[in-house]
C-alpha cells in the first residue's frame, strides 16, 4: 500500500539534520583559529536543498508515513518552503553581520539549522507526540541563539526569561496532550478527531484543547502570553530576531490550524470566541504598547503581537478560507517582518549601539538604500496596497467577514490605524533631515553580498505577494483543501494498529 | 473629421488608461537607477510628466460623445479569489480629472525646480508615483483596484511631506496621514461587505445590485455612511479639517497643490451619490448645512490669517465646500457645475500656490504682515496675482464664474433660497479676503522687506507655468462648452439611472 518509502517524508528534514551534523562536526575538526564564515555557506546551501527536497515533496503522491505519524500533503509543502525560505534569508543576514572574531559561530549555524529541523517537523507531524518532540527541538535552539551575545548582559536575561516562560507553556502543551489522549485514547489527530464528538468525558476534551492553545498561543506570542516577547526580542542579536520573530511562529501558527480546522472542528463554536477574545486583545495591547516605546526593536516585537492578532483574524473565517488566509498572512508577515530586521541589524550594529528610534533620524539621508528599504517594509506593515500586508490583512479580514464577524474586522482595521502612527513615526524620522547638534555620525552601514541577497529576497517577496499573490494564494488555498481532507492513505490496517497501541 | 477613424489611432484606445497610469511608475524606476546628479531627475521627470499630460490629451480628443458608460475600457482578470480585476475606463466625471492630474505635473516639476536641492532622486520618484497613484484613483472601476490606489495616493506624499517640510513636516505629516488614513478601515470593511454579499468589486455592477434593492437597507446605510466617511475626511468637509491648515503651510509648494479637494469630491460624486444615490439621498441635509457652514467658517477664517499658506487652507476649505454643495444639491445643473468646479479650483489653486511659492522663495518669509508695495518691484508677479484672484473670485469671463453659478443657481432652485444666499455671502467673503491679500502683498507702501531684496521678477520657467494656467482660466471662462459638452455625457447618465428608479 505505502508505495513511497517512509524517508521521503522527511526528507527536508534529514537534509537539514545532515547539514547541521556537519557543520558541528567540522567546526570541532578545524583549527580554532581559522574563520567560520564558511560554516554559514555550507548551512545556506544545505537548507536551499531542503527547500528544493519540499518542493520536489509535491511531486510524490500524498500521504503519511512512519506508521502514520507525520504526513506529505500541499499544507505541509508549504509550510517547509516557508520555513526554509526565512531560514535562507536569515543565514545569509547572519553572515554579513556576525563579528568576524566570534569563535561559536559553528554553534550558531548549527542551532539554526537544527531549530529549522524541528520546525518542519511540526508543520509535518500528524502525531501528537512527534508535535511535542518538534516544538522541543525547534523551541530548545531558539532558546540558545537567544542568548547567543553572552558578553551583553541582556542576552543572557533574555535566555533564560524566554527558557523559563517557554518551558512552562510547553508543560501546558504536555498537559494538554495528556488530557486529550485520556478523553479520546489516542494521540493521533485524524483518530482524535474522529472520536472527539463521541468522547464520553467532554469536560476532560475541552480541558486538554484549552490547555494546548494556551501552550500554542504562548509560542505564537499573542495576548495575554506576550509578556515574554519584547524582553526577549530586546535581548536577543536582531538577525535571530527576524529568524525567531517569523519561522517558529509560522510552525506554530501551522500547528494551530491543525489542531483547531482538523483535530478539533466539532468544537468551533467553543474554541472560536476563545480565538475571538485573544485576537482583538493581541491587537489592541500590542499596537497600544508600542506606540510607547523608545526602542525600535521592543517596537517591532510589540507590533509583531499585533500582527499575531490580525492573524488570528482569519481563524474566524469558516474552513478552507480561513486556513488559506492565515497561511498567506504567515507567508506576508514573514517576508517583510524579516526584511525589517534585516535593515535594523545592518542599522543599530550587531553590538547595538544605536537602538532608539531616534538613532534612526536622517537614515535616507546617510543611507538612501536602506533608508528607503525602511520606509518600504514598514510601509508594508501599515498595510498599504501593492505591499504584501495589505493582501495578508485584506485576505484575514475578509475571511472573518465573508463569516459574519464584522465586528472583529472594524476593530482590526481601526486598530491598523493605530499601528500607522507607530510605524509612520519611524518612518518619518528615518526620512527626516538629520539635524547638526543630535545626529551621531555615524558611518553608512556597509551592505554585502549575503545580506544583500537577503534583502531582495525579502524586498521581492512582499512586492510579489503585495502584486501578483494570485500564486500564493492558490498554494495556500491547495494546502487549505489538503488539511481539511481526511489523510490520502489512511488504511484501515494503520489504524487499528494505531487503537490497539495504547 | 476623417483622420479620426484612422485605425492607427484606434488601436491604442484600449491601451492608453494603461499607458498614462504606468508611464509616470516607469518614470520613477528611471528615476531611481540613474545617478542623483544635479537637475538629472528634475529634468528627466519633467521630460515624462510632459509626454503624460500628451498622452491624457489623448483622451478628450478620441471621446465619443453621446456615448453612455465607459470608454477606453479594459477589463482583466487580476486576482482570481477574490475575483479583482483591472478594470479601468473613464465617462465626462473623470475625464477632464486625468487630465487635470497630466497638467498639474509638470507644473508641480516646475515649482519644486528650485525649491528642492538635495536628495532630488528620491523626491521626483515619490513624485511620480503619486502621479500614477492619482491617475489610478480617477480611473479604477473596480473598487479594490480603486481603494489600492486610493490608499498608495497617501504614501508618497506622507513621506514628501516629513522629508522636505518646513520645520513640522514629520507631525504634519502623521497627521495628514492618520487623518486620511483611519476613516479608510470602515471603507475597506464596507467593501469587503458588498463583496461578500454580492461576488463582486465591479463598479457598474454593484451600481445595478444596489439599485435593485436586493440588498439589506440598514447594513447598506452603514455601508453608504463608511464611504461618505472616508471621502468626506478626505475633501475635507466642515467639521473634518482639522488636517488641512498643517498640510498646506509644512507641506513642499508642489505638493500641498494636489493634496485636497479632487480625489475626495471626485469619490463623493462616482462612489457615494452614484453608488447609493438613496442613501445618499437621505443624508444630503446634512451635507448640505455643512457645506454651507463650510463655506462661511472657511471664509471667516480665511480673512484672519497671517500666513497666506493658512489663509489658501482656509479659502480651499470654503471652495470646497461649495463645491460639496453642488454635489449634495443633487441637481443635474448643480452637478455640473461641481465638475467644472472642480477643474477651475484646482488650476487656480495651483497657480497662486506657485506664485506664493515664488514669493516665500525670494523673501524668505509666508507672513502676510512682512510684505508691502511689491507691486512696482516686482509687475509681472503681480499682474498673475492679480488675474488669478479675480479668477478665484469668480468674476465673470474668468473660469470660477460659471462653476460657482452653476452651483448657486441650482441651489437657489433646487435646494433652498435661503441657503443659496448664505452660500453667496461666502463668495463675497472670498473677494474680501483675496482682495485684502492682493492689497497688503503688492500695494500700500513698501515694507522692509521689499526694500530689502533687488527686485526679481518672475524667471522664465516660472513664466512657463504661469501664463498658460492664466489663459487656461481665461479660456475656461470664455468657452465653457468646450468642457461641458463631455461632462454632461456622464452626469446625465448619473441622472437618467437615479430618475429610472424612482
Amino acid at each position: 500500500m505505502n508505495s513511497v518509502p517512509d524517508i521521503y517524508r522527511i526528507l527536508p528534514e534529514v537534509i537539514l539534520t545532515l547539514t547541521g551534523v556537519a557543520i558541528m562536526m567540522i567546526d570541532a575538526s578545524i583549527p580554532p583559529d581559522w574563520a567560520r564564515r564558511s560554516l554559514g555557506w555550507i548551512a545556506a546551501l544545505g537548507t536551499t536543498v531542503a527547500l528544493y527536497a519540499s518542493l520536489w515533496q509535491l511531486s510524490l503522491p500524498m500521504g503519511t508515513g512512519f506508521s502514520e505519524t507525520v504526513e506529505t500533503s500541499a499544507f505541509t509543502v508549504f509550510f517547509h518552503v516557508l520555513i526554509c525560505g526565512i531560514v535562507l534569508v536569515t543565514l545569509l543576514l547572519s553572515l554579513d553581520s556576525l563579528p568576524e572574531d566570534s569563535h561559536h559561530q559553528g554553534e550558531y549555524y548549527a542551532l539554526i539549522v537544527f531549530g529549522a529541523v524541528g520546525m518542519c517537523l511540526l508543520t509535518g507531524a500528524i502525531e501528537l507526540l512527534v508535535v511535542f518532540i518538534a516544538l522541543e527541538i525547534s523551541s530548545i535552539s531558539t532558546y540558545i541563539l537567544a542568548g547567543y551575545r553572552k558578553q551583553s548582559g541582556r542576552g543572557p536575561e533574555a535566555a533564560i526569561k524566554y527558557f523559563l516562560l517557554g518551558s512552562f507553556a510547553t508543560g501546558f502543551l504536555l498537559y494538554g496532550i495528556a488530557l486529550t489522549f485520556g478523553a479520546t485514547g489516542t494521540t493521533a489527530i485524524y483518530e482524535i478527531a474522529r472520536h472527539v464528538s463521541a468522547a464520553p468525558n467532554r469536560s476532560m476534551v475541552l480541558a486538554g484543547m484549552a490547555l494546548m492553545l494556551v501552550g500554542i498561543l504562548f509560542k505564537v506570542s499573542a495576548a495575554p502570553f506576550h509578556v515574554w516577547t519584547p524582553d526577549v526580542y530586546e535581548g536577543a542579536p536582531s538577525p535571530v530576531v527576524a529568524l525567531m520573530s517569523t519561522a517558529p511562529k509560522a510552525a506554530a501558527f501551522a500547528l494551530l490550524l491543525r489542531v483547531l480546522f482538523e483535530m478539533f472542528p466539532t468544537l468551533r463554536s467553543v474554541w472560536s470566541p476563545m480565538l475571538w477574545i485573544v485576537a482583538v486583545l493581541s491587537m489592541t495591547v500590542g499596537n497600544l504598547a508600542a506606540l510607547r516605546q523608545q526602542s525600535v526593536k521592543r517596537m517591532l516585537a510589540y507590533s509583531s503581537i499585533a500582527h499575531a492578532g490580525y492573524l488570528l483574524a482569519a481563524f474566524a473565517g469558516l474552513g478552507t478560507i480561513g486556513i488559506a488566509a492565515a497561511s498567506f498572512y504567515t507567508a506576508a508577515y514573514a517576508a517583510m517582518n524579516v526584511g525589517i530586521f534585516a535593515v535594523v541589524t545592518l542599522v543599530s550594529g550587531y553590538d547595538e549601539k544605536r537602538p532608539l528610534i531616534q538613532d534612526f533620524r536622517g537614515l535616507i539621508y546617510r543611507s538612501p538604500l536602506l533608508g528607503s528599504l525602511l520606509i518600504f517594509f514598514l510601509v508594508s506593515l501599515v498595510g498599504i496596497p501593492f505591499t504584501g500586508g495589505f493582501f495578508g490583512k485584506f485576505y484575514s479580514f475578509s475571511a472573518a467577514i465573508g463569516a459574519g464577524a464584522v465586528g472583529l474586522a472594524i476593530i482590526g482595521l481601526l486598530n491598523s490605524g493605530v499601528a500607522a502612527g507607530y510605524y509612520l513615526r519611524l518612518a518619518f524620522v528615518a526620512a527626516q533631515r538629520p539635524e547638526d547638534g543630535d545626529t551621531i555620525q555615524a558611518p553608512a552601514p556597509q551592505v554585502g553580498v549575503a545580506v544583500g541577497a537577503a534583502l531582495l529576497f525579502a524586498v521581492a517577496a512582499t512586492l510579489i505577494l503585495g502584486i501578483v499573490p494570485g500564486g500564493i494564494l492558490r498554494a495556500s488555498e491547495a494546502g487549505a483543501h489538503s488539511l481539511q481532507a481526511p489523510p490520502a492513505e489512511a488504511s484501515p490496517s494503520g489504524i487499528t494498529a494505531i487503537q490497539t497501541n495504547p | 473629421m476623417a483622420w479620426r477613424g484612422n485605425e492607427k489611432v484606434n488601436a491604442i484606445n484600449p491601451s492608453i488608461l494603461t499607458l498614462i497610469l504606468l508611464l509616470p511608475l516607469a518614470g520613477a524606476g528611471l528615476v531611481m537607477l540613474l545617478p542623483d546628479r544635479g537637475k538629472l531627475p528634475a529634468w528627466i521627470t519633467l521630460f515624462i510628466s510632459l509626454i503624460t499630460f500628451g498622452l491624457t490629451l489623448h483622451l478628450p480628443a478620441y471621446f465619443a460623445l453621446g456615448q453612455h458608460g465607459f470608454q477606453f475600457e479594459i477589463n482583466k482578470p487580476w486576482i482570481d479569489s477574490p475575483a479583482i480585476f483591472y478594470h479601468v475606463g473613464v465617462d465626462g466625471l473623470s475625464l477632464w480629472l486625468v487630465v487635470l492630474v497630466g497638467l498639474l505635473a509638470p507644473v508641480g516639476v516646475l515649482a519644486s525646480w528650485n525649491a528642492i536641492k538635495e536628495r532630488r532622486k528620491i523626491y521626483y520618484a515619490l513624485f511620480l508615483v503619486q502621479q500614477t497613484a492619482m491617475f489610478g484613483v480617477f480611473i479604477s472601476l473596480d473598487l479594490m483596484l480603486y481603494y489600492g490606489f486610493w490608499e498608495l495616493s497617501l504614501v508618497p506624499m506622507a513621506i514628501l511631506i516629513a522629508m522636505y517640510g518646513r520645520k513640522d513636516g514629520p507631525k504634519a505629516a502623521i497627521k495628514f496621514f492618520l487623518f486620511t488614513f483611519i476613516p479608510s478601515a470602515p471603507l475597506l470593511v464596507a467593501i469587503l461587505w458588498l463583496y461578500a454579499r454580492t461576488g463582486s468589486f465591479n463598479f457598474s455592477d454593484l451600481q445595478v445590485l444596489i439599485a435593485s434593492g436586493s440588498l439589506p437597507a440598514t447594513p447598506l446605510a452603514w455601508v453608504a455612511l463608511a464611504f461618505l466617511l472616508a471621502f468626506a475626511v478626505k475633501v475635507p468637509v466642515f467639521p473634518l479639517h482639522g488636517w488641512l491648515a498643517d498640510t498646506f503651510s509644512e507641506a513642499p509648494v508642489a505638493l500641498a497643490m494636489v493634496v485636497a479637494g479632487k480625489l475626495g469630491l471626485y469619490s463623493m460624486l462616482r462612489f457615494h451619490v452614484g453608488l447609493f444615490p438613496d442613501q445618499a439621498r437621505a443624508i444630503a441635509p446634512l451635507l448640505i448645512a455643512l457645506a454651507v457652514i463650510g463655506i462661511l467658517y472657511g471664509a471667516c477664517l480665511a480673512l484672519v490669517q497671517r500666513d497666506f499658506w493658512r489663509l489658501l487652507a482656509f479659502a480651499a476649505l470654503s471652495h470646497l465646500s461649495l463645491i460639496t454643495l453642488g454635489i449634495y444639491g443633487l441637481t443635474f445643473t448643480g452637478w455640473n457645475g461641481a465638475i467644472y468646479q472642480i477643474l477651475n479650483h484646482e488650476t487656480i489653486d495651483a497657480s497662486l500656490f506657485v506664485l506664493l511659492g515664488v514669493l516665500e522663495i525670494r523673501y524668505a518669509t509666508s507672513q502676510i504682515a512682512s510684505y508691502g508695495g511689491l507691486a512696482n518691484k516686482i509687475p509681472r508677479t503681480a499682474t498673475l496675482f492679480v488675474i488669478t484672484s479675480l479668477a478665484m473670485i469668480g468674476l465673470p469671463m474668468l473660469s470660477s464664474f460659471v462653476g460657482e453659478f452653476l452651483i448657486l443657481s441650482s441651489t437657489f432652485t433646487g435646494v433652498s433660497r435661503g441657503l443659496a444666499i448664505a452660500a453667496t455671502l461666502g463668495v463675497i467673503l472670498s473677494a474680501a479676503y483675496m482682495l485684502w491679500l492682493v492689497q497688503r502683498i503688492f500695494y500700500g507702501p513698501q515694507g522692509a522687506l521689499a526694500a530689502s531684496r533687488p527686485p526679481d521678477d518672475l524667471r522664465i520657467g516660472e513664466s512657463a507655468v504661469l501664463w498658460p494656467l492664466a489663459v487656461l482660466m481665461l479660456v475656461m471662462g470664455l468657452a465653457p462648452s468646450l468642457w461641458m459638452r463631455t461632462i454632461e455625457n456622464r452626469v446625465s447618465a448619473i441622472h437618467i439611472h437615479q430618475e429610472g428608479q424612482r
